[in-house]
């Protein structure tokens, strides 16, 4: 077999050991959190036998290995299962709402959000990564440092307040809030999620930048690169042509990582903005024991760390020979 | 149109903004002042008139939420349930009670029998008509063992609701309550159309001024026009829209960038730069909100009445108000009942920060350098962990050590409220005495948050509460409950040192009554349907 | 420092006025120069950003250390006046319940900088020693039980576990530094394996083996010498994150007990003031200054590690 087809199949593999640790590590979790769905909905208004009657109907007073398995259950056959919330103060529970009604829009909401980021920040972060190199200790090199260092300092809460102050209080030109509905047009769904992307984009490029910048200058001292640089190959092409192929793993790493973390790390730029993505559900939804909401949220994050390592490994692979063709 | 009486017409009507009314005006042969200063003085004079899109920010609103009136627990969808459906009854914008959905109603002598008769020819957004059998579905909705209803203990008095007439309920009370009618305009109790003997919530129709649209919990609900609304004078947008935005300063930037019309809970701390935004106006109410301090008095060293006494006489209430709520509400009693309810007792003393007082019922209490443990968390209210802090340091002038604990927002409600000894609260208090008596400070209530149930003053106070209920002359009521007030204020276990003011800001383009209820925010949560565009 | 100090005879210098020896000789060459020589050539050779950063990360150790003697009043001092203005009396004014700004602003150096500090330690302690042992241990079970361990705990969002953990646990600050260790010591655990990794087949690792040293010495003597330069400029950036991860989460309204002052909580309380800045100039300033305290040291932190990580890449340019 290839040898990157079967690293492929062992990450998926061990991919889904990991999903399946990870379900089981929250689910036990929030079970030994105080408080369960009823009281914590109920909040100030709870009795007790309005609680009981929560656990009766949400089955939460089955042990707890019975609801894991029940659950385990219901993923195997493509099942997310119904979240808590939406069921009738009496009566039957025969419309409340499958969590994945709940999930699919607002990941769609997230992943869109992210793209936004990801298509700015990217090509930057690749941009000013080559050209500091490039440049390495001159004025520009040592600016574009400085500025992406002081960007990625800041509290994210706090780079969303100012641009909210810049581009939206003074200016007018973005709205500071990005609620968008799901009818909305693709170009006004770009204009609305202008600000958060834009949040995002100073939050990661500076990451992203300088692995780039790193991952050449630590390649500039080996051996075959001061071969090309005797042989009289100018600056940019020893760069671009010799030492940014050897480069791409340490770098897509990098990318990969900071890509899974728009989709999973952005609760405080979606509280700022108003924003309906899947981190405001999952925080909600651990609020209120919302099992079946935090265990789908759980898993759309953690399939996506583990897809995006995978790609970053692959890559990894193809542009290293060594490691496509090993002895 | 030539005609400047046409062009004022249109101005009321909100078919012209101010641009282009001065613009068609000049064309006239107006000079542009005099043409402001008409429509100034026009659309003043202007009653409520219909149109324009109303963009509502609320700072509540949870993933979690759900059409179901029973499970309704915050600001987003008390102004949704009063946007779609309607009660029996209504609080109206000056705090008296009227029929809603009911026409009349009638009790007998010691008010434990009502007959409550209803509006006739009022239809559901589905084209069914209001009927008795409806109105008894959506309370039955509540009521039952497995019923899940936060209003579930509000209906336990029923005993029985009959129907006597396709438009008359007739309800049995187990005891007496002259205030049954102010139960049943509670939010949750939204009357719904049945559906085979079933109040039906799923479906999202009421009789209410507008339709669901749509309803994304936690992130929006939008509304058009009911054209078939049965109130008269109600409902004048043609659209609405409430966002929830539940960070402080994303919900004031809302406003402040004019991407929402209005907004509720305005940081008091900022309220005064709030209001210097020239396309805004901030709306102030004094309602019953209140933010308390319960301490446990069957719990040690609470048991106590002078380490009681020491602790509300340690408090400084001035500081409080002017640094919590910067002044944007009224100093509290150690009771429950504001300034807006009927019966509030004004000739009690007020109680006031006094160290020395404090520290001689410490010492009689026998308790010099106690230390008492303050659970807080701003899920009890925003400043509740600020407002610990103040206590700690006024009351350790008094020779009272106070420890801080902030306790997690998560659980905050069923892990330290009603439980830890002293903590930080707050009650959105309630219409009537009764009322709020009843939720927290009767012997079998089960939110009685001080544990105050035994002893002379607690039996004493239970009674009054019982035959207050249902005295209907005025007086006698009145003076009962200010017994109530002062057994509470003096033996209870409340330390209420602030009432807090409902904060709005809106937009001038947005007009409203002159009187705007207190009940709750968005006038009495139904600013939908009172109010509209300038 | 490392294994090559047990070799030289530390008395080189003491045996040269006896006579010649070549031994001497050797000695005295060879003698090393000492911590604070180092530490000078080092500081002359340094770019002006490095010395900027060492200069601000000493201005707040020194302000973290001598809190109390640096601010004016006390850290939960309250005064009569709120928001007060700039003034002589207080510098940066009062907060919302009239405490002085710039006191808080001291001690915050000493609680934030030094929780994270303390957490960073413990992340590197976990997860360096761990991924040292997964190194050594390379492809056994224990390497393998590790690793799985690891990628499952980086698979869950870790803010929002840190956020179910500490309302498991409560939001003290002991538990803070715990969880946020624990959970970012993944992170560590990564770079230690994998830098070890390239150290464990050496020779003298080898050696050591055969010599049938135990595996704490080969850990402590011969692997951590030779990995120190990544890992601490990769304690620079952790330093970072966990700081940045400290305001969030106390934006997100856990984090640090009150009355205790931490720059993440002192943005939050205050951040809404930054939307007046039109009306009231100095108020807006108020989440300024915490903010500026924070991105002012992560600055200062990650100029440091670039000099240091140019250093030890042997790059000369």
């Amino acid at each position: 077999m290839h040898p990157v087809i079967r690293t492929i199949l062992q990450r998926l593999g061990l991919g889904l050991i990991t999903l399946f640790v990870v379900s089981l590590i929250l689910f036990s979790s929030i079970e030994f959190l105080p408080g369960d769905f009823g009281e914590a909905v109920l909040g100030q208004a709870a009795l007790p036998e309005t609680v009981a009657a929560f656990r009766k109907e949400l089955g939460l007073d089955l042990p707890i290995h019975e609801r894991y398995f029940d659950w385990l259950g219901g993923i195997l056959t493509g099942d997310m299962g119904n979240s808590f919330s939406g069921r009738g103060s009496s009566g039957g529970s025969d419309r409340s709402r499958p969590v994945i009604e709940l999930l699919a829009p607002r990941l769609a909401n997230t992943l869109f959000l992210a793209s936004m980021a990801a298509i700015i920040s990217v090509p930057l972060a690749l941009f000013l990564g080559i050209t500091a190199a490039l440049y390495r200790n001159s004025f520009y090199d040592r600016a574009v440092n400085a500025l992406t260092l002081t960007t990625i300092s800041f509290p994210e809460f706090f780079v969303a307040y100012l641009l909210i102050l810049g581009l939206s209080s003074f200016t007018k030109i973005f709205p500071s809030l990005a609620n968008i509905s799901p009818d909305a047009e693709f170009w006004e769904r770009v204009y609305l999620t202008a600000l958060p992307a834009l949040t995002l984009t100073l939050v990661i490029v500076a990451h992203m930048m300088r692995m780039t910048r790193a991952a050449i200058i630590n390649l500039m001292a080996s051996p075959y690169i001061e071969m090309a640089d005797l042989k009289g190959a100018s600056k940019s092409e020893i760069i671009l042509r010799h030492a940014l192929p050897n480069a791409w793993a340490p770098i897509v790493t990098v990318i990969a990582f900071n890509l899974a973390y728009l989709v999973v790390g952005v609760v405080v730029v979606e509280v700022v903005f108003v924003y309906p993505g899947v981190g405001q559900l999952m925080v909600d939804a651990v609020t209120t024991r919302d099992v079946p909401v935090v265990q789908g949220c759980a898993m759309i994050f953690a399939a996506t760390y583990i897809l995006l390592n995978l790609f970053a490994d692959i890559i990894s692979i193809i542009t290293n020979p060594r490691l496509l063709h090993p002895r | 149109m030539t005609d400047i009486k046409d062009l004022e017409k249109a101005a009321k009507e909100g078919r012209l903004d101010r641009r282009e009314f001065i613009r068609r005006a000049g064309a006239l042969g107006l000079a542009a002042p005099f043409a402001a200063s008409l429509l100034t003085q026009s659309v003043h004079a202007a009653m409520p008139k219909r149109g324009g899109s109303f963009v509502m920010g609320s700072a509540h609103g949870s993933t979690t939420d759900s059409l179901d009136p029973g499970s309704h627990e915050n600001g987003f969808m008390t102004n949704t349930v009063f946007a779609y459906a309607n009660q029996l009854f209504e609080t109206d914008n000056t705090g008296k009670l009227v029929p809603e959905l009911a026409e009349s109603f009638d009790a007998n002598k010691d008010a434990t029998q009502w007959v409550i008769k209803l509006r006739k020819g009022v239809e559901f957004h589905n084209g069914k008509s209001m009927t008795a059998d409806d109105v008894i579905a959506s309370l039955n909705h509540h009521r039952g063992e497995d019923s899940k209803s936060a209003g579930k203990s509000l209906l336990d008095p029923i005993t029985e609701m009959k129907k006597t007439g396709t438009h008359e309920v007739t309800f049995t009370l187990s005891a007496g309550n002259a205030d049954f009618p102010v139960i049943l305009s509670d939010y949750h109790f939204a009357i719904l159309p049945n559906f085979e003997g079933k109040a039906d919530w799923q479906a999202g129709f009421g009789t209410g001024g507008y339709i669901i649209d749509r309803f994304e919990p936690g992130v929006r609900a939008t509304f058009k026009r009911n054209p078939n609304y049965f109130k008269a004078g109600r409902a004048h947008f043609d659209e609405v829209e409430i966002i929830a935005l539940v960070d402080t300063t994303a919900r004031q930037n809302a406003v402040m960038n004019q991407e929402v019309h209005a907004i509720n809970r305005v940081d008091p701390k900022t309220v005064h730069l709030l209001g210097r935004n020239p396309s805004l106006s901030i709306l102030e109410v004094t309602g019953t909100l209140h933010y308390t301090f319960p301490m446990r008095v069957t719990q040690a060293p609470f048991d106590n009445y002078d380490l009681r006494m020491a602790v509300k006489l340690s408090v400084d209430r001035e500081a409080l108000l002017s640094k919590i709520l910067l002044g944007h509400g009224a100093i509290g009693n150690d009771h429950p009942i504001s300034l807006s309810n009927p019966y509030h007792n004004d000739v009690m003393p007020q109680r006031t920060y006094d160290p020395d007082k404090a520290r001689f019922h410490l010492k009689k209490a026998g308790m010099e350098g106690v230390k008492l443990d303050l659970g807080t968390s701003e899920a009890a209210f925003s400043g509740a962990v600020d407002a610990a802090l103040l206590i700690k340091d006024s009351a350790s002038k008094a020779g009272l050590n106070v420890n801080v604990v902030r306790e997690p927002k998560d659980g905050y409600w069923s892990n330290v409220w009603n439980k830890k000894a002293w903590c930080a609260c707050y009650w959105g208090g309630r219409p009537t005495e009764d009322w709020m008596f009843t939720a927290a400070y009767v012997a079998e209530g089960n939110w009685n948050d001080t544990d105050w149930r035994t002893g002379p003053a607690a039996d004493k106070f239970n009674k009054l509460v019982v035959a207050a209920r249902s005295e209907l002359d005025t007086n006698k009521r009145r003076e009962m409950y200010y017994e109530c007030q002062s057994l509470v204020n003096d033996d209870g276990g409340a330390l209420i040192p602030m009432f807090a003011n409902h904060i709005h800001a809106v937009s001038k383009k947005v007009a409203h009554d002159e009187q705007v209820a207190g009940n709750w925010e968005y006038d009495g949560s139904k600013a939908i349907e009172r109010w509209w565009f300038a | 420092m490392n294994d090559k100090d047990d070799i030289i005879p530390s008395e080189g210098a003491e045996l040269a006025d006896q006579g010649y020896s070549a031994a001497a000789e050797v000695g005295v060459i060879k003698a090393r120069r000492t911590f604070a020589q180092n530490v000078w050539r080092g500081l002359k050779s340094a770019p002006p950003t490095a010395l900027f950063g060492l200069t601000v990360i000493s201005i707040y150790v020194i302000f973290a250390v001598f809190a109390p003697l640096l601010a004016p009043y006390g850290e939960a001092e309250i005064f009569p006046m709120s928001y007060a203005p700039w003034s002589e009396e207080f510098r940066f004014g009062t907060d919302q319940l009239g405490r002085d700004v710039m006191s808080r602003l001291i001690y915050g150096a000493r609680n934030t900088v030094g929780i994270a500090f303390v957490t960073t330690l413990f992340a590197f302690i976990i997860g360096g020693g761990l991924g040292i042992t997964a190194a050594i241990n390379n492809n056994g079970w224990l390497d393998n039980l590790l690793s799985r361990s690891v990628d499952v705990l980086m698979a869950i969002p870790s803010l929002i576990f840190a956020l179910i953990l500490l309302s498991m646990f409560g939001a003290n600050t002991l538990n803070l530094i715990i969880i946020i260790a624990v959970l970012d010591s993944t992170r560590v655990f990564r770079i230690a394996r994998a830098v070890s990794l390239n150290v464990v087949v050496m020779d003298y690792v080898e050696a050591a083996r055969l010599r049938g040293e135990k595996m704490f010495w080969i850990l402590y003597r011969e692997i951590l010498p030779n990995i120190m330069p990544p890992l601490v400029a990769e304690f620079g950036l952790r330093f970072c994150f966990v700081f940045l991860t400290i305001a969030a989460l106390s934006f997100l309204g856990v984090g640090i007990q009150p009355p205790t002052a931490d720059w993440g909580s002192m943005v939050r309380e205050t951040a809404g003031l930054i939307q007046f800045a039109e009306y009231d100039f100095t108020a807006a300033m108020t989440p300024m200054l915490p903010a500026a305290a924070i991105a002012l040291l992560t600055v200062a932190v990650n100029f440091v590690v670039d000099w240091f990580l140019h250093k030890s890449s042997g790059l000369k340019d």
